[in-house]
């Protein structure tokens, strides 16, 4: 044993021990139990390997890499103008949001500026789609406890949203709708009033899963306590979005960091639990889609006239330069580095995606949790498969 | 049976017709009824809605798909065990449905602790539970199949213990006469109504709502089957016609343990007194055998609507939270419920 074994473990340990004179006869094996790469609780493929004595987990070990799909090096053969096709596909439910933190990157390698009404729409479809995939998880998370009723009305005000994004960009999914410089389009005529109806039903959304699933009972039972993480372990483990913020740490890059993109324009607010448990993160997170709404409905008052795309040559070669750009996309901090040598194609992408560092702490996380609690650990850490193995 | 003289072997097919009857069309019944389309519509969703009008023919598809499917063995299981556990499942369910009463003589036994045999047989199902969780040699079928024996023994003690409330008030076991005791009984004099036992053992029903809830390992009992972690729990590794035969036995299950909730706490096969005076028939008369049926069909699909209607609302417990509302709330509550019972029947 090594003096860095961590609080948990040594606690699990030393409990082993003292009942070690108990146990000498009864001790059993453990069991080695394969969750995954098939599996319900998964969302995709995802292998978690654990260790468990009776219902109680020894030793976690995910296994990563059923979906890698090698964004990376496609970008790297790829014109800019074709990355954000390959690159909506890395969080399938926010597509939106992916594209923008890389479309940000190269126009700041290219030294242009969007247009001002174009970092509007930009914000409005990056929330829209934020909203998109944070409903889907508040509807998820009543799945993996057992009800499966929640789901259903995530995702019938869910299609609502998705709707107003296809409206606007073509694409439910995949919108592939930003632009180097721009945006590729303008709204469509009456779309401002009907995303506002969609934002009033996402708010009563939000108000049926506070009191379905948040109040209820059995819900808290299986939450609160439940997978807690302190702060400082989140950081250590270098944890963002909403699983960050539930355990008490401020911190949002939509404010906290220099953008283009409108937010300090709008009154809104980062929500932040203490707790840092399942609860909180849920809790969390459903705070998060009322901002979302407000800001989109804010945007929407003030949405200005103008151009939508900026002074961009038609073929588009970036300088040479490397810079990050990270944005809060659904799942956290996603950011890409972008390596220009002034080609037609970027030299190398890298891609930070928030759920890959997420998933990074459930060895931590899950020792000496129940076996039912893995599930709703998991849940609620909220990973999407391809943002996991990009 | 039903006055008519019948050679023995008549007899004996007729109620083995009318057994599969009593399992199986309340089963489908339900299964439409409520799986089908209350849950739809409790999930702004339609339901089947393509086979006959209104997806009412779903049932016969969905019996067609399980029939053609492949019967898969795993490689490592216990064949015997493992073709035989979905049989011990349902033989539970046929031998449950036979103390039922339906009329005053629509019953296929009358037992003279016919409660006390219900509530026996319907642990035999735990039996084909473990079989199931063993002879799969799936690991998340043992880990559903342990949890599964866990729960049920844990909660047939509320079960039973609720009703021995009702036994001590009826003062019989048999199944008939219970039904009697609540055709007989007056609430201070007034017997309008008869004396349904869910007035005053409405705790006891209570808890044999609850404890048959988690007998039937229905959300927000169920652990043991828990989609989202284990799959399926024991029924992981079954397909085809052997999972539709644990399919139908949940839901056959959940029905006959609703005709017995009906025919403890609501009266069983009887209409309230006042009902049979303002038309002027007996309640015991030959009438009821055919009458007796309808209020008992229309009485289970209450109870299995208030079944299905929780099912489908709440999230579940996790295992051992679920023990600990066995043994710590329902069982002291189901003991106090006996113990004000027995008072109470001493002083009136």
């Amino acid at each position: 044993m090594t003096a860095q074994m961590d609080p948990q473990h040594a606690q699990y340990v030393a409990a082993q021990v003292a009942d070690a004179r108990v146990n000498v006869e009864l001790e059993t094996e453990g069991m080695t139990l394969n969750i995954g790469p098939q599996h319900p609780a998964t969302h995709g493929t995802l292998r978690i390997i654990v260790r468990l004595d009776g219902e109680q987990v020894t030793e976690v070990d995910p296994v990563l890499g059923y979906m890698h799909r090698g964004y990376e090096k496609l970008a790297e053969v790829r014109t800019y103008p074709q990355v954000t096709t390959l690159i909506n596909r890395i969080d399938w439910v926010g597509s939106f949001a992916n594209e923008v933190p890389f479309v940000l990157a190269s126009e700041q390698l290219m030294d242009i500026e969007a247009p001002e009404r174009a970092q509007y729409i930009r914000t409005i479809l990056f929330e829209l789609g934020r909203i998109a995939n944070i409903v889907l998880f508040l509807g998820d998370m009543g799945v993996q406890l057992g009800a499966v009723t929640p789901m259903f009305y995530a995702l019938r005000d869910r299609e609502l949203i998705l709707n107003q994004i296809e409206s606007a960009t073509g694409g439910r999914f995949h919108p592939n709708f930003n632009r180097i410089g721009g945006v590729k389009d303008d709204l469509p005529a009456g779309w401002l009033q009907d995303t506002k109806s969609a934002i009033a039903k996402i708010m009563s959304f939000c108000d049926q899963a506070e009191g379905l699933i948040v109040g209820n009972e059995i819900f808290q039972e299986r939450t609160r306590g439940v997978g807690v993480i302190p702060a400082d372990v989140a950081l250590t483990y270098g944890l963002t979005g909403a699983n960050v913020r539930a355990s008490g740490v401020d911190w949002d890059l939509r404010r906290d960091s220099e953008s283009p993109l409108p937010y300090d324009k709008v009154d809104w607010k980062v929500w932040t639990h203490p707790d840092g448990d399942s609860f909180a993160r849920y809790w969390v997170r459903l705070q998060e889609v009322r901002e979302s709404c407000r800001i989109v409905d804010q945007l929407l008052d003030s949405l200005p006239s103008g151009p939508i795309m900026a002074k961009v040559p038609r073929i588009i070669k970036v300088p040479a330069g490397e810079a990050y750009v990270a944005t809060e996309n659904p799942l956290g901090e996603m950011g890409y580095y972008v390596v220009s040598k002034g080609g037609l194609e970027p030299f190398r992408v890298k891609i930070r995606t928030a759920s890959f560092s997420n998933m990074s702490i459930t060895p931590w996380l899950l020792k000496g949790a129940y076996m039912p609690d893995v599930v709703t650990i998991l849940a609620s850490l909220y990973f999407i498969l391809g943002d996991l193995d990009r | 049976m039903l006055g008519l003289e019948l050679a023995y072997w008549q007899e004996t097919i007729i109620k083995l017709v009318l057994a599969f009857g009593v399992v199986l069309v309340p089963a489908g019944a339900t299964v439409y009824l409520y799986l089908f389309k209350m849950v739809s519509f409790m999930q702004s969703r339609l339901g089947p809605m393509e086979a006959g009008p209104y997806g009412s023919l779903q049932l016969l598809a969905e019996l067609g798909k399980s029939a053609q499917k492949e019967d898969i063995f795993p490689e490592r299981a216990d064949r015997f065990v493992f073709a035989a556990a979905p049989y011990v499942v349902i033989i539970s369910s046929f031998l449950l449905a036979l103390v039922v009463p339906f009329g005053p003589d629509a019953m296929f036994v009358n037992f003279d602790t016919g409660i006390f045999f219900a509530l026996a047989v319907s642990s035999v199902s735990v039996i084909g539970v473990l079989m199931a969780g063993w002879a799969s040699a799936s690991k998340y079928s043992l880990m559903g199949g342990l949890r599964a024996a866990g729960q049920l023994i844990a909660y047939e003690l509320p079960l039973v213990l609720a009703v021995v409330g009702v036994v001590i008030q009826a003062g019989t076991l048999n199944m008939s006469k219970i039904v009697e005791a609540q055709i007989e009984g007056e609430i201070f004099g007034w017997g309008a109504i008869g004396n349904p036992f869910i007035l005053t053992q409405f705790v006891a029903f209570f808890i044999f709502f609850i404890a048959v809830q988690a007998e039937l390992t229905q959300t927000p009992f169920d652990m043991p089957i828990a989609e989202s972690e284990l799959v399926a729990g024991y029924m992981t590794e079954y397909s085809g016609f052997r999972f539709l035969m644990f399919f139908i036995g949940e839901f056959a299950t959940a029905n006959i343990f609703a005709f017995l909730g009906a025919t403890l706490f609501l009266g069983g096969w009887s209409v309230p007194p006042f009902v049979t005076d303002l038309i002027g028939i007996d309640p015991y008369s030959e009438a009821f055998n055919y009458i007796g049926p309808i209020v008992m069909i229309t009485k289970m699909l209450l109870i299995t609507f208030v079944i299905y209607w929780v099912r489908f609302t709440y999230p579940r417990f996790r295992e051992d939270q679920l023990q600990r509302f066995a043994w710590k709330v329902l069982i002291p509550l189901a003991l106090a419920n006996i113990a004000v019972t027995g008072v109470a029947k001493v002083v009136f």
